[in-house]
């Protein structure tokens, strides 16, 4: 058992401070370990949003020492023992109280994307896809949702602005997976670009870094993506074809009313 | 049952004034970013201005520097295509019809965006790391719409790769007395060559053009294999755009050590 000095941001509707704590450690605990044994023995009003302990809710996103992470995945033994560890609440979203913030953003945007859209033709049960096909869209199925990707993503984080008009990595990546769908019949790449804010993104990957699934978020998802939209929109060798009829574009619009 | 609306909260973020609580060292990377962008900057700068010791006659060694070496008075032998019929003036490179375009194909590459966005532009600096600008509009907006271009630098730059290719080659085949031989300049022009063609055909351009643009990889079998092996390269794409910039470099500077005399060429056959 050891001691750890803990500074956590307490507070509501954004007003807040940093409150110092010394508590005990465990061998083998992670830092929403002991922010619970907070909870037990210093601070009960302590708010921390939490799940699964598991790090596969996506609930406990907080930023560590700076750094956007699970706190149910960020073990104790990172840190010296002369470190003194700062707990602050996730900076890109509105703050309930302490640690907990309003994460509504996130589901606003994804209401806003066409969702999965099959060929009317094909009937229930006739649909068949190829292993290759669903292991590239497998990675993105990983995500938790726990917005750490959007979090730390600067276009909004800050710049808040620039909320209404872009979704974040996590639901662009939304988008590059059902563009890649072999079964889908939706073109989403014009609203990526306009409605979504592909064209923020200016790929520093921070999104990457910090993705507790390791889903290569840049690579595999915004820049796939942004070629697509190059070819649908910036591209004049494509241009000139769907103007002789060659590739005839039909976009489609966002969802409206969200 | 009549609901009662829940207080919203105030719609506010935490009021943190620190533009950042890491602890770790961020600022090395984009340091050595930027110290290892200017310092190529400046050597190409140099190099493609100088205008002298791009070629070896002996051994047919031409700098890539240099490649396709196209003002009248370029040395002879060293351009492929012939020369046009004018001197260069002092502020045009030799390899004018090239180098603009490989400038332009690393400008927009998706790596080097990152790093100079971050390093350079700091945009943000560091992840998690307040970036100083009061607004952004990222790549939404002239100029930087231009970086949707990359694909077509891309196709260029791969038509200069079998060009610098042709120049390692046909070195192969100028040995001391003639014919086949084989130097460290020919190992270094063709380990630059091999490094030039890792880094292009990594691009993220290339994964999309070849298979990466497609709905169904199941209905393409041969283009999926493509994107497969070009996957594989793209995952290093970071460490090609580096480790090129560092051959490319040592390629030139052997040759120019060479061509001024200064060493001469470690042959191993003939």
């Amino acid at each position: 058992m050891s001691k750890a000095s803990f500074r956590i941001w307490r507070g509501d509707a954004g007003e807040g401070r940093l409150v110092d704590y010394t508590v005990e450690v465990n061998e083998g605990e992670v830092v929403l370990d002991v922010l619970h044994r907070l909870q037990a023995t210093q601070a009960p009003d302590l708010a921390v949003r939490w799940n699964c302990k598991a790090g596969k809710c996506g609930s406990c996103s907080v930023e560590i020492n700076g750094r956007p992470r699970l706190a149910c995945m960020t073990r104790m033994n990172l840190f010296g023992p002369d470190d003194v560890i700062t707990v602050t609440p996730i900076r890109t979203f509105p703050v309930i109280r302490d640690l907990v913030t309003d994460v509504s953003y996130n589901y606003t945007k994804a209401r806003q994307i066409p969702s999965f859209t099959p060929d009317p033709r094909v009937k229930p049960g006739e649909m068949r896809m190829r292993q290759v096909d669903v292991e590239r869209s497998q990675e993105f199925r990983k995500c938790i949702e726990c917005f750490l990707c959007n979090t730390v993503c600067h276009v909004i984080r800050d710049h808040e602005e620039n909320t209404e008009h872009f979704s974040g990595p996590r639901y662009l990546m939304r988008v590059a997976e059902l563009e890649m769908h072999p079964e889908d019949t939706a073109d989403r790449r014009m609203i990526a670009q306009d409605d979504f804010g592909l064209g923020y993104c200016n790929i520093t990957k921070c999104c990457t870094e910090v993705c507790p699934e390791h889903i290569k978020i840049t690579d595999n998802a915004l820049i796939p993506l942004k070629e697509r939209v190059a070819s649908r929109r910036y591209d004049p060798v494509v241009w000139l074809g769907s103007k002789i009829g060659r590739r005839p574009a039909k976009d489609t619009p966002k969802v409206p009313n969200t | 049952m009549t609901q009662v609306a829940q207080p919203r909260p105030a719609n506010k973020r935490a009021q943190i004034s620190a533009p950042t609580f890491r602890t770790d060292n961020w600022r090395l990377s984009p340091i050595l970013t930027v110290l290892g962008l200017a310092g190529f900057v400046g050597y190409a700068t140099f190099r493609s201005f100088q205008q002298d010791h791009y070629w070896v006659e002996l051994y047919h060694y031409l700098t890539p520097f240099y490649s396709p070496c196209l003002s009248a008075t370029c040395e002879p032998g060293s351009a492929v295509f012939g020369t046009l019929p004018w001197a260069f003036p002092w502020f045009m490179p030799f390899a004018a019809a090239t180098l603009p375009f490989l400038l332009l194909f690393r400008l927009t590459c998706y790596y080097y965006r990152k790093a100079y966005y971050r390093a350079i532009w700091q945009a943000p600096t560091a992840c998690a790391v307040r970036e100083p600008h009061r607004s952004y509009s990222g790549e939404t907006r002239f100029p930087l719409l231009g970086q949707n271009l990359h694909r077509y630098f891309f196709w260029i730059a791969g038509a200069i790769a079998v060009l610098n290719t042709y120049d390692a080659l046909v070195a192969l085949f100028h040995g001391h007395n003639g014919g086949f031989g084989i130097g460290l300049g020919n190992l270094i022009l063709l380990a630059n060559v091999v490094l030039l063609w890792c880094y292009t055909l990594s691009c993220h351009s290339c994964r999309h053009a070849f298979g990466g643009r497609l709905r169904s990889f199941s209905r393409h079998p041969v283009r999926y294999w493509m994107w497969t092996q070009i996957s594989r390269l793209n995952t290093r794409h970071m460490q090609f755009a580096w480790i090129t910039l560092g051959s490319l470099v040592l390629t030139d500077l052997y040759v120019a050590l060479l061509s001024s005399g200064v060493i001469t060429d470690l042959r191993f056959f003939n």
